[in-house]
This record gives structure tokens, C-alpha cells and sequence, in this order.
């Protein structure tokens, strides 16, 4: 039963690695630098899929998530303290005497004293957590299109703060991040040298989401989901305690969200307000749709494949526009996903797998 | 606050709040009709400026509007019959998502059509400058037309609800579908005909604001955020209650200027949507009975 529920993670880790390879021998090493970032999306697309296919919550705010982790980070590894540490904040000399401090030059030279990356990941996870739960109590409560309106609006309002905040970059952004130095010698960044070393640094992590959260659905919170899914009123005369299931889930996949902003900040070395907007948002929750809905598989293979053509502009200024054109496709002719068509049930008879 | 600043912002917000009301109007009509959010009625107004502008280069400026006003209409009935008339049950997620992708769809072609710039129809009378004395303070005569303009299309409206055959088949429908089709009226007609109508007077609407906010490809999405706020804040369904809604919102965010940065002003009309939704989700005027009842 294990075995055969982890072959298809294997084979999944095999194409990867097999992707690598193969850009190795063909020469096209460049495409590894999209493919990193396309997996750093689909982790957080995957995270997504949990809320808006597995507990049937739409949330078109989870750009805003991505923004928080990557922002909260850009900004405490790249904050100058040095200024208040020479005017002997208690908190900042601490954090120096403890070494959680590194200091740094940066792209002038200048010695530059702020947050470990580590300290700055954690603190925004930490930061993610209590937004979640903050906008997912009352949020949740909704649904439909006051649902919808509500994570729009959420979105939008951090798409505003962090453009009309000066320590937020404004409509710049923030450059200039460090590299996130995971282990020694392993390090999260954007530099050629380490381009084949960050594409497994980022498989791993969208491996380890994965597999995280194929056990949940499998588990009994999963059943619990799919119960609120179906009806929520039924689910709750069943017992389930829909609103906390919600919520938790909610809040799981903002981390997804907040870690893949983290991380995809340190190898971009810089994030800006693009990031927040919400179009970032409406094209995750497109991605979802297309791979159908509750699918973790389809929505990986999805955001794989599309994330990666919109990287590589192979969309051109229509970028946007394919994105919309195929949500209203999809909604209006395949609700329940690609994978999920008439005629793919013919190749699922054999396998038996519901 | 000198009066005279005083009665300069709340002119602004009553402009501005009359294009909310307006846009707002325009969901209720939909909704009623179909519970149906219409996530791109935004764009209606933002079609209904550029095709104005595009058409005022050639043809003299009322002319031009209503021609706008009627190729909005057609635009909006032919979205109704190609993406919405023959959905079986669609579910209300199914719906949003498909909206939503309307919306983008016609903001891309208007990106490709007219391009990022900012545009704007020329002053109704008079030009940038041209002011009439009221109360003491100066206001230009566009911000008149805005407020003129809104009035009547909120007149027109409720008295073509009330006394017209069509208004009140679709108020049938709105009320009861199936009881309205049993009746002879045909449900699907009314839903292409709302369509036509939120369009008509969204494009209106864009046209005689067109001169005071200027158009732009991406205007349309904070317009039907605000419009929805509106909705929400008057009770969903209700068009006379969105109006005075709408002059609170626009009022509201207007004096909200001298208080915080221009840049958040978006975000208090959405702070204000939020409390809204957890705090009374059916409206200021609506009852908790009703709206307990309707399908969101």
C-alpha cells in the first residue's frame, strides 16, 4: 500500500532529476533558472489547490500571502541596523550579542548590518500565520461572492500598502537580497554557479510540500475537507468541525504561499509590488482550475507546465490575456478540470483509482 | 477645515460617490436577475469612455456617447449569450471564475486596442478651468453633468421598474424565475436584457466622468471593487438603497484624503467593504431575515 502510494513521488523525483540532466546534455542549462522559479510557484499553486479544491474555500488573495513571506524577509535581510545599533537599541544589541546578526557589504561596498536569513524566514512564516488567522476568522465565515470579494479586497490592500510604503520599496520594489545559506555550501540565491544546486534545493522543497500534503488529503482532516466541499451544512450535523478544518487549511497553505515568496525572493535577490497584484492571484486560482479543482497532481503538472511558458514569455504581451482566456475556457466547458473530461475516463476504468 | 474646503470635498464625493451608485446599480440589476455577480461590470464603464473618445475624434460629442452607450449595450448582450445563457445551473463559483476571466479578457483587448495611455472626452461645457460659483466655492460644470446624469439614469430606472411592462417582467423574474416562466415571461430574455441595461448605464456613467477621472485599459477593476462595496454596503438587490450608499462610500473616501495619504485611499473603501461583509453582510439597509434567504 505504502509502496505503491509513493511510486508515482518517485517517478516524479526521477523526471526531475531527468529534466536536469537532460538541459545538461542538450546544452540549455538557462531553462533551470525558469524551471526553479516555476517549482517555487506550484508550491505555493499546490497550496492553493488544498483550500480552493479540497475545502471548496475561493481565495483570490493568495498573492498577498506570497508578498508577505517574500516581503518580510526582503526586508529584514536587507534593513541597515548598523544606525541603530550605534544608538544602543536594546532589542538590536541582543540580536547582535546572540550573532543572529550578519553583516554584509552591500552593492556600494558599504557594510551593512541586518536580520539572518533564518531569523528573517522564520519571522515570516510567524508574520504569515498571524494574518492568516487574523483575515481567516472572519473571512471564512463567508461564502460566494462575498467570499470572493473578500480575499480580492484583502489582496488588493496589501498590493496598496506595500506600493505606497517607503520601506517597502514603493513601486521599486526591494533589491539587492542576499542568499539564504540553508546549510554550508548550500546556498538559496541567484548566481550562475549555482543554478543546477537551486533547482534541487527547489524540486526538494516542492517534493517535501507534496508529499505533506497528499497525507493530509489521505488523512482524516482530508475527509473532513471533502465533506465541507460537498455541503458544509451536512458536514457539520456530521460532526466536523468545518469552521477550524477551514481555517487550518487556510492557514497551511498562506505558509505554502509565504515560503515560496521567501524563497523565491532569495534567488531572485529582490522582489516588487508585481508580485502582489492581482493578477498573480487570478492566475493561481486559474492554474488550480485547470488541473481540476481538487487534484493535487493536476494542479503540479499544470502550474509546471504553465509557469514555465509564462517565464519563458512565450505568451508575449498576451501574457494576461491567455491566462483569462483559458479560465473562462475551462470554467465553460470543463468545470471539474483537463483531467477530468469525458474522455479521459476510458484510460481511468483500468487503473480503478478514485 | 475652512467651510469652503469642506463643501469643495463634498462636492468631490458626491461625484465620485454617484459613479459608485451607478456602477452599483448595475450589479443589483444582474444579481436580481441571475445571482449573478458580474465581476467585469467595471469594465462597462471603462468601455463606454474609450469607445466615446475613439468615436468623438470622428463624430460630434453626443453623437459619440451614444453610440458608446448602445455598443456597450450590445457588447454586454452578447457576453450574456456567449458565455452565460446556456450554462445549465451554473454553481455561483463557477460563475465568479467565469467573470472574472470576462473582466480580464476586456481589459487585454482594451490594453491591445487603445494602449496604456491615459485619455480622457473633452469638458461637456466650458474646459479645465471653467467653474460656477455654488455655495461660495468654485466647481466645474462636468462635476454638475456627473451628478445630473446619475440622477436621471436613477429616475429612469425606477420608473421604468414601475410602470413599464418590461420593468416589471423583470422584477417578475427577479422575485420568482419559476413562477415568472410559468407567467409566459421568458427568463432567459430578461437575463440578456439586464445585461444590456447594467451595461448601458455603466458606459453612461463612464462617459460623463470621463473628463474628471480620465479613462484608462485598467480602470475598471477598483470602479466594480468600489461599485460591489456599495452594493454590499446598501444590501445586495437593493437599487435605492445602493444610491445613498454610494454618496456615503464617495463622501467618506473624499474627506478620508485629508486624513491619510492618497495612495491608501483605495484601501479604506475596501477596509470599509470588509467590515461590512463580517460585521452586517446584509447591508446597512437590508434585513438579516431576507438576506438569510438569498443564495450569495
Amino acid at each position: 500500500m505504502k509502496a505503491r502510494k509513493y511510486f508515482p513521488i518517485f517517478v516524479l523525483m526521477l523526471v526531475l532529476a531527468g529534466i536536469q540532466q537532460l538541459t545538461q546534455l542538450t546544452g540549455t542549462v538557462y531553462y533551470l533558472t525558469q524551471m526553479t522559479m516555476t517549482a517555487y510557484y506550484a508550491l505555493l499553486i499546490i497550496g492553493l489547490c488544498l483550500v480552493m479544491g479540497y475545502a471548496g474555500q475561493l481565495s483570490l488573495g493568495h498573492a498577498g500571502f506570497f508578498a508577505i513571506g517574500g516581503y518580510t524577509s526582503a526586508v529584514l535581510t536587507t534593513y541597515d541596523l548598523t544606525p541603530l545599533l550605534s544608538k544602543g537599541n536594546s532589542i538590536i544589541s541582543f540580536l547582535a550579542a546572540s550573532g543572529l546578526l550578519v553583516s554584509r557589504d552591500n552593492l556600494y561596498g558599504e557594510a551593512l548590518l541586518s536580520v539572518n536569513p533564518w531569523i528573517a524566514c522564520v519571522a515570516a512564516i510567524i508574520v504569515t500565520v498571524v494574518i492568516a488567522f487574523l483575515i481567516g476568522i472572519p473571512v471564512l465565515k463567508l461564502k460566494g461572492h462575498y467570499l470572493a470579494m473578500a480575499t480580492l479586497g484583502f489582496g488588493i490592500i496589501i498590493f496598496r500598502v506595500v506600493l505606497a510604503t517607503e520601506i517597502f520599496g514603493e513601486a521599486d520594489g526591494i533589491s539587492d537580497v542576499p542568499g539564504f545559506p540553508l546549510l554550508p555550501g548550500v546556498i538559496v540565491s541567484g548566481d550562475f554557479s549555482n543554478r543546477v544546486q537551486n533547482y534541487y534545493i527547489a524540486c526538494i522543497l516542492l517534493v517535501i510540500g507534496f508529499v505533506l500534503l497528499q497525507n493530509l488529503i489521505d488523512s482524516r482532516v482530508g475527509r473532513a475537507l471533502r465533506a465541507i466541499h460537498g455541503s458544509e451544512e451536512a458536514a457539520n450535523a456530521m460532526g466536523v468541525d468545518t469552521s477550524r478544518y477551514k481555517l487550518y487549511t487556510f492557514v497551511l497553505s498562506a505558509v505554502f504561499a509565504a515560503i515560496a515568496g521567501i524563497f523565491l525572493t532569495h534567488y531572485n535577490g529582490g522582489i516588487g509590488p508585481s508580485e502582489a497584484g492581482i493578477m498573480k492571484s487570478v492566475r493561481y486560482v486559474a492554474i488550480v482550475a485547470i488541473g481540476g479543482m481538487a487534484n493535487l497532481w493536476g494542479a503540479l503538472v499544470m502550474a509546471a507546465l504553465l509557469n514555465f511558458l509564462s517565464l519563458r514569455g512565450m505568451f508575449g504581451s498576451y501574457d494576461d490575456a491567455v491566462f483569462g482566456t483559458i479560465l473562462i475556457i475551462i470554467m465553460l466547458f470543463a468545470p471539474h478540470g483537463l483531467l477530468r473530461l469525458q474522455f479521459w475516463h476510458f484510460f481511468k476504468k483500468s487503473s480503478g483509482n478514485t | 477645515m475652512t467651510s469652503q474646503l469642506f463643501i469643495q470635498y463634498l462636492f468631490a464625493g458626491i461625484t465620485y460617490g454617484s459613479i459608485y451608485a451607478i456602477v452599483a446599480i448595475g450589479f443589483n440589476i444582474i444579481y436580481n436577475t441571475t445571482g449573478i455577480i458580474n465581476f467585469a461590470q467595471g469594465e462597462f464603464v471603462m468601455l463606454g469612455g474609450m469607445i466615446a473618445i475613439s468615436l468623438h475624434t470622428i463624430l460630434p460629442l453626443p453623437l459619440a456617447i451614444g453610440l458608446a452607450v448602445i455598443t456597450t449595450m450590445i457588447i454586454g448582450a452578447l457576453i450574456e449569450i456567449i458565455f452565460i445563457r446556456w450554462l445549465k445551473n451554473p454553481s455561483v463559483l463557477r460563475m465568479i471564475i467565469i467573470t472574472i476571466g470576462l473582466s480580464i479578457l476586456i481589459r487585454e483587448a482594451a490594453l491591445h486596442i487603445w494602449g496604456e495611455g491615459v485619455r480622457s472626452l473633452p469638458y461637456f461645457n466650458g474646459n479645465e478651468i471653467s467653474t460656477i460659483r455654488i455655495m461660495g466655492t468654485n466647481i466645474s460644470p462636468q462635476v454638475l453633468w456627473v451628478i445630473g446624469v446619475c440622477a436621471v439614469i436613477v429616475a429612469l430606472l425606477s420608473l421604468f421598474f414601475k410602470f413599464t411592462s418590461l420593468g416589471q417582467e423583470m422584477r417578475a423574474c427577479a422575485a420568482n424565475r419559476l413562477a415568472a416562466t410559468l407567467c409566459g415571461i421568458s427568463t432567459k430574455n430578461m437575463v440578456t436584457l439586464s445585461f444590456m441595461l447594467s451595461a448601458g448605464i455603466g458606459a453612461l456613467a463612464g462617459c460623463v466622468v470621463s473628463p474628471i477621472t480620465y479613462t484608462q485599459y485598467d480602470g475598471g477593476t477598483p470602479l466594480a471593487i468600489k461599485g460591489f462595496t456599495v452594493a454590499v454596503l446598501g444590501g445586495l438587490g437593493n437599487s435605492m438603497a445602493a444610491v445613498i450608499a454610494g454618496l456615503l462610500l464617495g463622501i467618506i473616501e473624499s474627506f478620508s484624503v485629508s486624513v491619510v495619504p492618497l495612495a491608501f485611499q483605495d484601501a479604506i473603501s475596501i477596509a470599509i467593504l470588509l467590515t461590512i461583509l463580517f460585521v452586517r453582510p446584509h447591508g446597512l439597509f437590508g434585513s438579516k431575515e431576507a438576506a438569510g434567504l438569498k443564495e450569495f
